[in-house]
């Protein structure tokens, strides 16, 4: 049976994914060796069962990133922080130093140019979290990806490690914040 | 003046009495890790990187402020050390806000060096994201707190170096702050003559020249050499002048 893997997107701008994207031809070797269980560029709503290794983007910003989160580590073996804000807090940590209420409010009324209305009513909207936090300080993670993005090579390298049941040791050439 | 003999990791060694055991080791081409300390500058034993172990020595001695004695043993390498060393690391990183990807010195600063000399794979602590002030009165530079590792060179080389001391050290702790003058905005500092080797020696994107922006700005420090040698020799060693 192929690998299971899942990607996934918390709280960051997406640009790990594309990072993902630009492994260009690579894509179809992997398309081969592994089977895609949960992404967001594959329409799966629910985070699945049984899944080998999960990529996960960005840092844990809301209540909702939060309860995917634990999902992923009880599902998933093997659990890889997918670049700075996964692993640092990075951009989506910037706004820790202002309370929630705050940043809705500059959002949603001081930057509105019309109808600056706070959605707080709306019981869907996921809630912000006090803090954006790392993953690794919300569950435990098994490697890290480093940069903003990681490079299309060392996404390469980890998911063939990984593929090859191996532990991605990632070099240090690799370990590289910003 | 009188020379030693020392041992530095298993190595004879010899050095003078007024030299550093940090000097030392580096003529014997033996990599310490360094933050606060800079060719030119006084040392004040700030960041603790240097850290070295004294044989029949229980604490610890920063290479940088500590003199060599007659057949002392040093290690400078050893497992307790480099988990010191990650550890300061992590401190730094934490009680700080460092975002890399949006910084003036992306890939060119010193923090970010050590985080991969001692293979920094993730921070062990929780993030404090500390409230800090960035001022933007100065004419020409800006000092954006929330990068600085309160390494003090800017400190000594307005100091030592131009003579101005505009900058100080303010608060305890987590509240620890470089502040201008009389603790006002930089832009209002009537001692700053805005020569700007603060923004220089400053080894993060704490102090930063204004227009630079993402990764752009790559400081030069090489110039502290010539003024300090051009202070104490009495001349300007013209070929090195033209390379700055
Ligand atoms: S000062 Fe260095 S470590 Fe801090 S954000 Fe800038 S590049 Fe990163
Ligand atoms: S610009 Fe020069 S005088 Fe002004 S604070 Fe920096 S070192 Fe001191
Ligand atoms: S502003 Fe820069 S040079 Fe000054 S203490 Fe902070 S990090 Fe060091
Ligand atoms: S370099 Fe010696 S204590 Fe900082």
């Amino acid at each position: 049976m192929k690998p299971r893997v899942a990607t996934v997107w918390l709280g960051g701008c997406s640009g790990c994914h594309m990072s993902f994207l630009d492994m260009d031809e690579r894509l179809i070797e992997l398309a081969d060796k592994i089977e895609l269980v949960y992404s967001p560029i594959a329409d799966v709503k629910q985070f699945p069962m049984n899944v080998d290794v999960a990529l996960v983007e960005g840092a844990v910003s809301n209540n909702e990133n939060e309860e995917l989160a634990h999902l992923i580590r009880r599902n998933a073996k093997f659990v890889l922080s997918f670049g700075d804000c996964a692993t640092t807090g990075n951009v989506t940590a910037m706004r820790n130093q202002f309370s929630p209420d705050e940043i809705i409010h500059r959002a949603y009324v001081e930057l509105a140019e019309a109808d600056p209305t706070i959605p707080s009513e709306f019981m869907t909207i996921a809630k912000l979290l006090p803090q954006a936090k790392p993953l690794h300080e919300v569950i435990p993670v098994d490697g890290f990806l480093h940069g903003c993005p990681p490079t299309p090579d060392q996404i390469w390298f980890a998911v063939s490690e990984l593929l090859a049941g191996r532990t991605p040791v990632l070099p240090n050439a690799y370990l590289r914040y910003g | 003046m009188a020379i030693l003999t020392l041992t530095i990791n298993g190595e004879h060694v010899s050095g003078k009495d007024d030299e550093s055991l940090l000097d030392i080791a580096r003529q014997h081409d033996v990599h310490i890790p360094t933050l606060c300390h800079l060719d030119g500058l006084s040392d004040v034993g700030a960041c603790r990187l240097c850290l070295v172990e004294v044989e029949g020595q229980s604490k610890l001695f920063p290479a940088c402020t500590t003199k060599p004695q007659e057949g002392m043993v040093i290690r400078t390498d050893t497992e307790r050390l480099k988990k010191y060393r990650r550890t300061i690391i992590e401190l730094l990183a934490s009680e700080g806000n460092h975002q890399c990807a949006v910084c003036v010195v992306n890939n060119h600063c010193e923090l970010q060096n050590l985080a991969y000399d001692v293979d920094l794979q993730y921070v062990r602590f929780p993030y404090l994201y500390p409230k800090k002030e960035l001022d933007a009165t100065h004419e020409d530079f800006v000092i954006d707190r929330n990068r600085c590792v309160l390494c003090t060179r800017c400190v000594r080389v307005c100091h030592e170096v131009e003579g101005a001391h505009t900058w100080d050290i303010a608060g305890r702790g987590i509240d620890c702050t470089i502040i201008a003058d009389m603790n006002q905005p930089w832009g209002t500092s009537a001692s700053c003559t805005s020569c700007g080797k603060c923004v220089r020696v400053c080894p993060t994107g704490a102090l930063f020249e204004k227009g630079q922006t993402v990764a752009e700005m790559e400081k030069q420090r090489d110039f502290l050499k010539y003024i300090v040698h051009a202070r104490q020799k009495r001349e300007w060693v013209a070929e090195q002048i033209e390379e700055e």
